[in-house]
């Protein structure tokens, strides 16, 4: 967590109408230091809270919105310490907002925004919260020299500041414009005591509701400029191939096209090597240019890559598990656990390629002028896109403009941005501003997905089943994707979280990883590596129960132990507490009648997963009938340390929940020829309602812990709490993702 | 030269017939409400009624809409909300609310023709797709929209799905 302890970061001015605007920024993370020296431009819409003399008050929603409920939870901490109603807050998204500092170095204007890693709330709630106290006591500040009275005599409530003595009362709005002229207070204004909230941890709708429901909600897609032209880029189907020639007679020929752009391909260690090479056509509507791309004539150079297949690649990773793999991890000595074992247990897991698939097909509208440029993306990183322009077109990144649409969905696809360079190049060429559109069959084919990986597991026991030794090697392509910085030897870091449990639960354990070489992009998918890790480590888990003939609840409390802090260095840390793991698994046991007997067809799974300072568990109960599967409930615990928007916590557990089910359902990316092989929702079939549980319970734990993120925890321990209810039901253990017609055979 | 009753109101659209009715409402018409997913009528995102029917526009060219009514989620509630608008409210269905249109628009149509549904009901004819995993307050919120239209029954829906008469 970030304390705001530096009060020259928050800055307060007066609005175009005479009221109170206040910012807060702090140091940048992760924001570049190069580039030469300027200062924002345009209206400062970016401000945090904007208080206006009629008493409207307008909240900066700092974060990209796509569906984790950011543009809801982040504002509702500002206008918990603000005190004002929830409900006449006025929420706008702001734009990126970075600035040079002193040094030159740029820095955000603000916090910092963008979305991945689930660090929107735990990094924002301190300084929100300040930023909000601290514009409070600056009309309390006002209020007080204006009725000459103290400020210690006066309190608020729900935007209207109050002299008790006096009976006095006003609205903020009245001391808007004085407060803007006042100096910000030397220290940090006394916070809430939480249990004084009356917005935070109180369940609040998503503030866009009605916009959505009504079609007014606008996305990337939905955005334009004036003037703009539409494109469409046909892509190499070859990992990093090029274009060898092509015919675009046929193409200028179709009504509405306007232009043929070729986009060059990779180039080796360059920034923007995420760019896949493509023929773009620009036109006067997206159907037109749609029309154009599917007339030109394209050949490919199929570079590279162009041989391999899921099957050779698959076949490596067995090979490579036969070997000795990079010990990233020997605690204690594995090897002697084995020697000494009175029993052990061994099994491989797979999971595949998969994408992210947002909704939205990737889109974006980017006008390159001769003096800056404007973007407009639904990215998860404002920066990224600013960074990306400025690298193509030299552009100063002050006079680069980003804002952010609502996304229709994100999943960590949106964290790269080479449908922002796609945009970019063509405006550059096209000197007009140009709405881009891919189509589903770009977004599937195009994406960086997912790293498949083939996991294996082994377990030394004693006498009584306990584990005394551990061992997960694991082979696989690296998310860290045309890294230049990252040396080989680091490739697991993306793969592998040494301080996972068993860590520290058991004294010997071992992780092994053997880097596998593919050509296919690969990226942050929802949770990165922690889907496939959980779903090996707690399916063995739960075998390892079933081979010492335990109930698997019980098997993996023993292992937890008590409620204390174990050091965790990767994301998430610093402290891994075994006990709110265990709580979860109890809370969401509990709710789900653990223990209690199922008819023949059915069985009953539990898993649960430690993600990014979050906990979480599932029971999911299913019925498996002559090969069909049907998942009939699903019971969830999850521990966030408070939760600010319980609604929006249960909403990403339901998320959780279906994104668990419909990516272990059916959902795989496979090669051949060096060609990814789905293209459409008819061979990436997402899970339909049809799929999904009649009944999602939700349970929050009661926690006194600050809050962590809720994104990404909920997914992970879905898959193996499915497959090990499958388990129960049927004695078959699916150890492969997806679990397609296994149950069939 | 296509011609049709768009929202209620005549529409004309010159370009060529056989541009998808989606990229019409898009583009030409700035209705944007209605989304694109996948463009060969597998996601629903689409879903508009033609003719009061649920209807994918993405795989509609806009010549098989002459003389028709179109109507977007823009259009589907004539004042006010729909009972599913205000139901996906009560319920806070949206994720990244991106399919909430088409959903919306898919069960205004069937809900029609099916006014007490069932869960196999809701299994059947609610297709289109969440990426963001909606579900389970899609159901909750079609129960929920039934109860409003039924005016005045007063029913409670479960977590489990019971429904409870009071
Ligand atoms: S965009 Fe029409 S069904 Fe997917
Ligand atoms: S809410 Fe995001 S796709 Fe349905």
């Amino acid at each position: 967590m970030t304390a705001l302890n530096r009060r020259h970061f928050l800055k307060a001015s007066a609005t175009l109408a005479g009221g109170l605007v206040l910012g807060v920024s702090l140091p940048g993370r992760g924001e570049e230091k190069s580039g030469s020296v300027g200062e924002p431009a345009g209206p400062h819409l970016a401000y945090l809270v904007q208080i206006e003399p009629d008493g409207k008050i307008i909240i900066g929603a700092t974060g990209s919105e796509m569906g984790q409920g950011v543009k809801t939870s982040l504002p509702m901490i500002v206008a918990e310490e603000l005190d004002v109603e929830w409900d006449s807050v006025t929420v706008e998204q702001m734009p990126l907002g970075i600035k040079r500092d002193s040094e030159g170095n740029l820095a955000w204007l603000h916090v910092s925004q963008g979305a991945g890693g689930s660090t929107s709330v735990s990094e924002g709630w301190q300084p929100l919260r300040e930023a909000g106290a601290t514009a409070r006591q600056l009309i309390l500040q006002a209020a007080s020299e204006r009725w000459g009275v103290p400020m210690g005599a006066l309190t608020t409530d729900r935007g209207v500041v109050i002299h008790t003595a006096s009976g006095r009362r006003a609205g903020y709005g009245e001391f808007a414009a004085a407060a803007s002229a006042l100096p910000l207070p030397e220290n940090p204004p006394a916070l809430k005591a939480t249990e004084n909230f009356r917005i935070v941890g109180r369940s609040q709708r998503v503030v866009d509701a009605e916009a959505i429901v009504t079609g007014q909600a606008e996305y990337g897609i939905d955005a334009s400029m004036p003037g703009q032209v539409y494109a469409s880029v046909e892509h190499c189907p070859f990992r990093d191939g090029s274009v060898a020639s092509f015919d675009d007679k046929a193409a200028r020929r179709v009504p509405g096209v306007i232009d043929i752009v070729p986009i060059e391909g990779p180039a080796p260690d360059e920034f923007f090597t995420v760019l896949a090479a493509g023929v773009a056509v620009v036109a006067d509507s997206t159907w037109a240019a749609f029309q154009g791309r599917a007339a030109l004539d394209i050949k490919w150079h199929p570079g590279p890559h162009a041989d391999e297949s899921t099957a050779s690649l698959r076949e490596q990773m067995r090979q490579a598990l036969e070997r000795p793999g990079q010990v990233v991890l020997d605690d204690g000595d594995v090897q002697a656990a084995f020697a000494a074992a009175d029993d052990s247990l061994a099994a491989d897991y797979f999971v595949p390629y998969v994408s992210h698939a947002p909704l939205e097909p990737q889109c974006c509208v980017v006008h390159v002028r001769d003096d800056g440029a404007d973007v407009i993306a639904p990215t998860q990183s404002p920066s990224g896109a600013s960074r990306m322009v400025n690298r193509l077109t030299g552009l100063d990144r002050m006079a680069i403009n980003v804002h952010i649409s609502r996304l229709g969905g994100g999943f960590g696809r949106r964290l790269t941005v080479d449908y922002v360079a796609e945009a970019t190049l063509i405006s550059m060429a096209v000197k007009r501003p140009v709405k881009l559109q891919w189509t589903r069959e770009d977004d599937l084919k195009h994406d960086f997905y997912r790293p498949c990986g083939l996991h294996r597991l082994s377990a030394s026991l004693d006498d009584r089943g306990r584990l005394t030794g551990w061992r997960h090697q694991l082979a696989s392509p690296s998310k860290y994707y045309r890294r230049p910085n990252v040396e080989a030897d680091k490739m697991w870091e993306a793969e592998l979280y040494p301080d996972d449990p068993p860590r520290r639960l058991l004294p010997n354990v071992q992780l092994q990883y053997y880097s596998m070489q593919s050509g296919v992009p690969r990226g942050s998918w929802r949770a990165p590596a922690h889907y496939a890790n959980a779903f090996a480590v707690q399916s063995f888990l739960d075998e390892l129960a079933h081979r010492a003939g335990q109930d698997p609840l019980a098997y993996q409390l023993e292992l937890l132990g008590e409620s204390r802090e174990l050091p965790y260095e990767q994301h998430g840390g610093p402290v891994f507490d075994p006990g709110r793991l265990a709580g979860v698994l109890k809370l969401a046991a509990a709710k789900a009648d653990w223990g209690k007997p199922l008819a023949g067809s059915q069985g009953r799974g539990i898993a649960g997963h430690f993600t990014f300072g979050g906990y979480a568990a599932y029971v999911v109960d299913v019925t498996v009938a002559a090969g069909e599967l049907r998942i009939d409930r699903v019971v969830g615990a999850i521990d966030c340390g408070l939760a600010v928007n319980p609604n929006g916590v249960i909403a990403q557990m339901e998320s959780g929940v279906h994104d668990g089910i419909s990516t272990a359902l059916r959902l795989e990316i496979t090669l051949e020829e060096g060609r990814i092989q789905q293209d459409n929702f008819h061979n990436y079939r997402l899970a339909s309602l049809r799929d999904a549980p009649r009944v999602v319970e939700t349970y929050i734990v009661d926690s006194p812990h600050p809050p962590s993120g809720v994104g990404e925890p909920p997914i992970s321990p879905l898959a193996p709490a499915l497959t090990n209810a499958i388990f129960a039901a049927t004695g078959q253990r699916i150890r492969e993702l997806p679990i397609g017609e296994q149950l069939k055979s | 030269m296509t011609t049709f009753t768009l929202n209620g109101e005549d529409y004309e659209f010159a370009g060529a017939e056989d541009t998808p009715l989606l990229w019409v409402l898009r583009d030409h018409a700035g209705l944007t409400g209605t989304k694109f997913g996948c463009g060969a009528g597998l996601c629903g995102s689409c879903t508009v009624h033609i003719d009061g029917r649920a209807r994918r526009a993405c795989i509609i060219p806009v010549g098989a809409v002459a003389d028709k009514q179109v109507t977007t989620i823009e259009g589907l509630a004539r004042d006010g909300l729909h009972p599913l608008q205000q139901a996906w409210l009560e319920e806070d269905v949206a994720q990244c609310g991106y399919c909430q249109a088409g959903q919306i628009m898919a069960a205004a149509d069937w809900l029609e023709r099916t006014p007490n549904p069932s869960h196999e009901d809701i299994e059947k004819q609610q297709t289109p797709l969440c990426r963001c995993g909606t579900y389970a307050r899609i159901r909750k919120a079609i129960f929920r929209a039934a109860d409003i239209r039924r005016e005045g029954a007063v029913t409670l829906v479960e977590p489990d799905g019971q429904e409870v008469s009071t």
